[in-house]
């Protein structure tokens, strides 16, 4: 009985961080593309990592979201440790990423790529005894997702001949399907005009209060919009980190990065 | 990217009517599928003996080409070991129906449990490959099955194979020992193995292997133990293997080596190839087409294969998609 209660009590995550990264590393060969990063994340929190090409950020991403092991360090995703857990068992605890190269599924239809999406949390994924068709609630959600990003009209059209804005807003809409408590974008508005990027911009910034958004973005302007807090890469290392004020106003960053 | 083709394809987000309903249109490969076994089962009575003979070796040929289309087409893993739980249902059903009389219930019980645990075997040590490398475990996995058929002779009667496997007794008015009776029953099996395999691949679980052939990174991102999906893929196709397997037996009432041996595996690697990967109906036409194809053309010649390399060869430079592929427009996409 008193066990059970000091269960209770103790998983408290540690300081409300929803992501926690603890002198991480990744070393490739001699080149060590990620350095003794660390870094907090409130829940909540709108966080953009930028840095010059090459500065580790997508790798990052990659330790993050499991897709690459970590050479050392920690990482607590809501006060868990999942420095080791497989990518899979990361996304079943909230946390969702997209690609800087757009990694959907090109011969499937938008439709069933979002179902894709919509199915991979729950058990239903591993059902094959009836036809997808008859799973009305994953259709609905499926759907839903589709209208939040504006693609619900081309739910029946193949994702190999959607244009690359399309594909941009398609990959958005894969990793918030999931409905995750943490989302990693990683550079939303690569490729896409002007116009298109500030309409990104609008999709990210509405996106629900509670969700943590960790974001790579090389446009500044809409990097700052979208941000509150701003942490800059270099070579692998944290070189500033704190609110876009400082961080715009660190001379190190002015140097390095705005090349001012 | 150029603006004026895409400046306005990033909509604002609008609750949009008139959505595209639910698929409910009949995939016409299913309607061709439907029309073939209902065409050859009213052309079957009318048949010579030698085109119903042939006609029941593809409806069983048709559903291991079908399995291995589960694994090829759908999921994107290339396996050159098919023969193996195919011929180990094989060699079940010969041995325990000639040796100890069991019938068709038992043999296709221990034949289908036997030959699914050994995909599970081996599956665990292939799933972990991909591309070439998964081609290769699964080659040497088969030959492994191949050198205990070809080598265990107190079991298999090694280069002798086993004959005289009698056809089921179903208690029915028909026996299946005459062509007729057992080319609707091989055709039922057949029909009922594509209708199964069939949901299969529209099942939630079967939109994952497709996801998986896409995009393994993006589905591990969206939470997809792709180990596990591939996994079970393996087994579920070496089950529908072994069914093939047992028919198999029954049919030809003998069964050897070369059941097992790396052409058998070719051979259905190449019909899938044929008709069209990621088609359950397209990998039965392949299968048709070759065991047709086999059958006319060694009457003429010994160098079969080599018609069927070029055979393979034609179909990779004109369609690489399959025969149904080719002929298949895209239904969706461009607006």
């Amino acid at each position: 009985m008193r066990a059970s209660v000091v269960e209770e009590a103790s998983p408290a995550p540690a300081a409300g961080y929803a992501l926690e990264l603890r002198s991480v590393s990744k070393a490739f060969g001699g080149l060590r593309a990620v350095d003794d990063v660390a870094l907090a994340v409130r829940a909540g929190e709108r966080r953009a990592l930028i840095g010059p090409n090459g500065a580790g950020k997508t790798t990052l991403f990659n330790l993050i979201s499991g897709e690459l092991p970590a050479s050392s360090g920690t990482i607590t995703l809501f006060g868990r440790d999942v420095t080791r857990a497989a990518a899979h068992r990361r996304a079943a605890l909230g946390l969702a990423r997209t690609f800087q190269i757009t990694n959907v599924f090109p011969s499937l239809t938008v439709l069933e790529n979002c179902l894709l999406a919509v199915q991979a949390l729950s058990p239903v994924k591993l059902a094959m005894h009836r036809p997808l068709g008859r799973y009305a609630d994953l259709h609905a959600r499926a759907r839903t997702t589709l209208e939040a990003v504006g693609l619900a009209d081309r739910a029946g059209a193949t994702v190999q001949h959607l244009s690359h804005g399309e594909q941009r807003q398609l990959e958005i809409a894969l990793a918030l399907a999931g409905r995750p408590r943490v989302l990693l974008l990683d550079e939303p508005t690569a490729g896409l005009s002007p116009a298109e990027s500030q309409l990104m911009a609008g999709l990210i910034k509405r996106l629900d209060p509670a969700m943590t958004v960790l974001v790579i973005e090389h446009d500044m302007d809409i990097a700052l919009e979208i941000v509150q807090h701003v942490t800059v890469l270099h070579y692998g290392r944290v070189i500033a980190d704190g609110t876009r004020e400082d961080v715009k106003a660190n001379p190190l960053v002015r140097e390095i990065y705005l090349g001012a | 990217m150029t603006d004026g083709a895409t400046g306005a394809s990033l909509r604002p987000p609008t609750v949009r009517s008139g959505l595209a309903a639910p698929a409910t249109t009949v995939d016409r490969k299913v309607v061709a599928g439907f029309v073939a076994l209902a065409g050859a089962g009213a052309l079957a009575p009318v048949l010579p003996a030698y085109p119903l003979t042939l006609l029941t070796q593809a409806a069983i040929i048709a559903v291991l080409a079908m399995s291995l289309d589960v694994l090829l087409g759908y999921t994107g893993l290339p396996s050159l070991g098919h023969a193996a739980y195919f011929g180990i249902a094989a060699y079940t059903v010969a041995i325990l129906a000639t040796e100890r009389q069991i019938g068709l219930a038992g043999c296709l019980v221990a034949a289908l449990l036997l030959a699914t645990a050994t995909a599970a075997v081996f599956g665990v040590l292939a799933i972990r490959a991909t591309g070439t490398y998964f081609l290769m475990i699964t080659l040497a996995l088969g030959m492994v099955v191949w050198g205990l058929a070809f080598r265990w002779v107190s079991m298999t009667k090694g280069d002798n194979g086993i004959a005289g496997v009698p056809r089921p007794e179903l208690g029915l008015p028909w026996s299946l020992a005459a062509p007729l009776p057992f080319f609707y029953f091989a055709l039922g099996a057949a029909a009922l193995a594509w209708g199964a395999m069939g949901v299969l691949v529209r099942s939630p679980f079967g939109l994952g292997l497709k996801g998986i052939r896409e995009s393994e990174s993006r589905m591990r991102a969206l939470g997809y133990n792709v180990w596990l999906h591939k996994y079970l893929a393996f087994v579920i196709s070496g089950f529908f293997a072994a069914f093939a397997g047992v028919l198999w037996a029954y049919y030809n009432g003998f069964v050897g080596p070369a059941d097992v041996q790396l052409v058998t595996s070719v051979e259905t690697l190449l019909m899938v190839a044929l008709g069209g990967p990621g088609t359950l109906a397209g990998s039965a036409f392949g299968a048709v087409a070759i065991v047709f194809l086999k059958n006319f053309v060694s009457v003429y010649t010994k160098r079969w294969l080599l018609i069927l390399g070029a055979v393979y060869i034609g179909v990779i430079l004109f369609a690489p998609r399959g025969v149904l592929g080719a002929f298949s427009r895209e239904p969706r996409g461009a607006p």
